[in-house]
């Protein structure tokens, strides 16, 4: 029997101190995954003045089982790793809030971000490190069935699917991953995905291929999932002979990739075609004073130490910035 | 069970615990499927604190312990503050996986060792004048569950017409269909009402206050 202790979620916070509406602060971080914490460890330690807005510690972080690609640790579990980045940043007496969004900033020379509890904090710059979040299939019925049999987190919903019929919608990384967990207790898993090839890495796709219940349908695409009170069916199209047919199952599992956390951004800056920041090399966006960092801008790899290496930068510009440019 | 570093850290965690805290735990003499694993599991936490005080109970041969806590099927894990009272906290099922922290969530909040309410929200619970039991429904491989059994349990803590119980669906499948469980979590409030997903006190209460 497994047990996954997280124990940042027990660890008092001293340090912290909240966020005065009345201070101008020379910049406020929002998002809390490894880039949003590592640019608060730098600007403390620049000495300046900083407040941390952040819904959920740690990110996508947080919700990884074992991470085996930062370095220092050969192997990291996802809680143990956001509990130390946080507690690098609780040395500091940072200002904080925590399950607090930003819900909309308002440019100016000093900026003004609303946040959803009601209250602004207005600041120099500001560093955006929202990172991204599950994509939904946008398809009729996938909204009303969500939770009745139409479910994003396979191993939460996983074990309710024993001996039943699934269907996974992603042939990436996490959708044969998925896939697999979902083969070992489910009677069949239908696999879907729009390429004509799975786009997970090898070693992943060998794995599932060891199972005999998974059924492949590589080149089609989910059209509308079907149910009354729980899902019953899905219509399915085959992409390549522009027919669609439909399969009685009783679960979709979405697994179709992430998007960026920039819808409060709507009139502020210009975003790319994977609504995306654009970044220069120093971290900063089209707007002055605002800089980006991590897997919501343009920066092509999203992986964790790639995002606290953008965090990092993005604060040394912030920094700069305050001393430089701002007048 | 737990490997000596994940013994500390539980140790470090339940630091914090004021009062002593009375753990019950239901089973029987011929172990059902769990209870092998869940008997282990409070045992280990058991050991870990002095303020912590486990008694086992064989729900056949003690049916009017069974009865006075309103067990109804086993494993069960049922809580009691310092005195010996009832606070309306249960675990049906191991809590391992993810709800090894409602586990000692539940037990720090009974010993006294609580998350702060703010005062109108706490005068809202205080004002729940009928009986009311919360069933949260999780699997042990859920993130988001601990957040939605955590938030039930603290109301029964601060009201004694509230009782909560965590119920683990993977241990008692035929509660998951008559429940029509296909996500977790899953709130079901006084057998009518239902909530999907992790929701915090606020809108459990607000279920509550229209019953
Ligand atoms: C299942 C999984 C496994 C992974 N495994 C690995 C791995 O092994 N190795 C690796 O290097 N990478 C891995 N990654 C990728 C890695 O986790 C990300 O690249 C990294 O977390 C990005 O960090 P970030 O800080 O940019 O964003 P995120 O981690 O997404 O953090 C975003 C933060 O912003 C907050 N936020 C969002 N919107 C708002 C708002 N409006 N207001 C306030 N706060 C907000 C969030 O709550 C969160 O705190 C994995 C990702 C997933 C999903």
């Amino acid at each position: 029997m497994n047990i996954n202790l997280n124990i940042s979620s027990f660890v008092n916070e001293p340090n912290f101190n909240s966020i005065s509406p009345d201070k101008i602060y020379d910049t406020l971080i929002i998002g809390g995954g490894p880039a949003g914490l590592t640019a608060a460890v730098y600007c403390m330690r620049k000495g300046m003045k900083t407040a941390l807005v952040l819904k959920k510690a740690g990110g996508q972080v947080a919700e990884t089982a074992s991470i085996e690609n930062y370095p220092g640790y050969s192997y990291i579990d996802g809680n143990d790793l956001t509990l130390k980045f946080r507690e690098q940043v609780m040395q500091f007496g940072i200002d904080y809030a925590e399950n607090v969004s930003a819900e909309r900033i308002i440019q100016g020379n000093v900026k003004k971000t609303l946040l959803d509890n009601g209250s602004a904090v207005s600041s120099k710059s500001i560093i955006i490190a929202t990172g991204k979040k599950w994509k939904k299939l946008n398809i009729p019925g996938e909204e009303r069935l969500i939770n009745r049999g139409v479910a994003y987190c396979s191993i939460c919903d996983g074990p309710l699917f024993a001996g039943k019929k699934v269907a996974v919608a992603g042939g990436g990384n996490s959708g044969v991953q998925a896939a697999i967990d979902l083969a070992k207790i489910a009677s069949v898993v239908y696999l879907i995905q729009h390429r004509d090839r799975l786009k997970a890495d090898e070693i992943l796709v060998n794995s599932l291929k060891k199972f005999s219940n998974v059924e492949y349908l590589l080149g089609h695409e989910i059209r509308e999932i079907h149910g009354e009170k729980e899902v019953e069916k899905i219509t399915v199209e085959n992409l390549s002979g522009n027919s669609s047919f439909e399969i009685p199952l009783n679960g979709v599992f979405v697994e179709i990739g992430m998007i960026p956390n920039t819808g409060f951004l709507n009139d502020v800056l210009k975003l790319n075609a994977f609504n995306e920041i654009p970044v220069d090399h120093l971290c900063r966006t089209e707007a002055a004073g605002v800089f980006a960092a991590g897997d919501v801008t343009d920066v092509r790899y999203k992986q964790i130490i790639v995002a606290a290496g953008e965090g990092a930068k993005a604060a040394l510009s912030a920094y700069d910035y305050i001393n430089f440019e701002f007048v | 069970m737990f490997d000596d570093s994940v013994k500390n850290q539980i140790r470090t965690i339940l630091n914090p615990l004021k009062e002593r805290v009375n753990i019950l735990y239901f089973t029987q003499e011929f172990e059902c499927a769990m209870c092998r694993d869940t008997g282990e599991f409070v045992r280990n936490i058991n050991e870990l604190s002095p303020k912590l005080n486990l008694t086992e109970f064989d729900y056949l041969k003690n049916p009017d312990k069974a009865e006075e806590f309103g067990i109804e099927r086993i494993p069960a894990i049922a809580i009691a503050d310092s005195g010996g009272k009832d606070t309306g906290i249960r675990f049906y099922g191991p809590p391992a996986g993810y709800e090894v922290n409602s586990f000692l969530s539940a037990l720090l909040e009974t010993s006294g060792a609580k998350q702060e309410i703010p005062v109108a929200l706490m005068n809202r619970i205080k004002a729940v004048n009928k009986p009311v039991n919360i069933k949260v429904f999780i699997s042990l491989s859920c993130p988001y569950c601990p957040e939605a059994v955590i938030a039930a349990h603290r109301l029964a803590l601060e009201n004694t017409n509230i009782k909560a119980d965590m119920i683990d669906v993977g241990v008692f499948p035929h509660l998951g269909v008559k429940y029509n469980v296909s996500g977790v979590p899953k709130i079901v409030i006084n057998e009518t009402r239902e909530l999907v997903g992790a929701h915090p006190i606020e809108n459990m209460l607000e279920v509550i206050e229209k019953l």
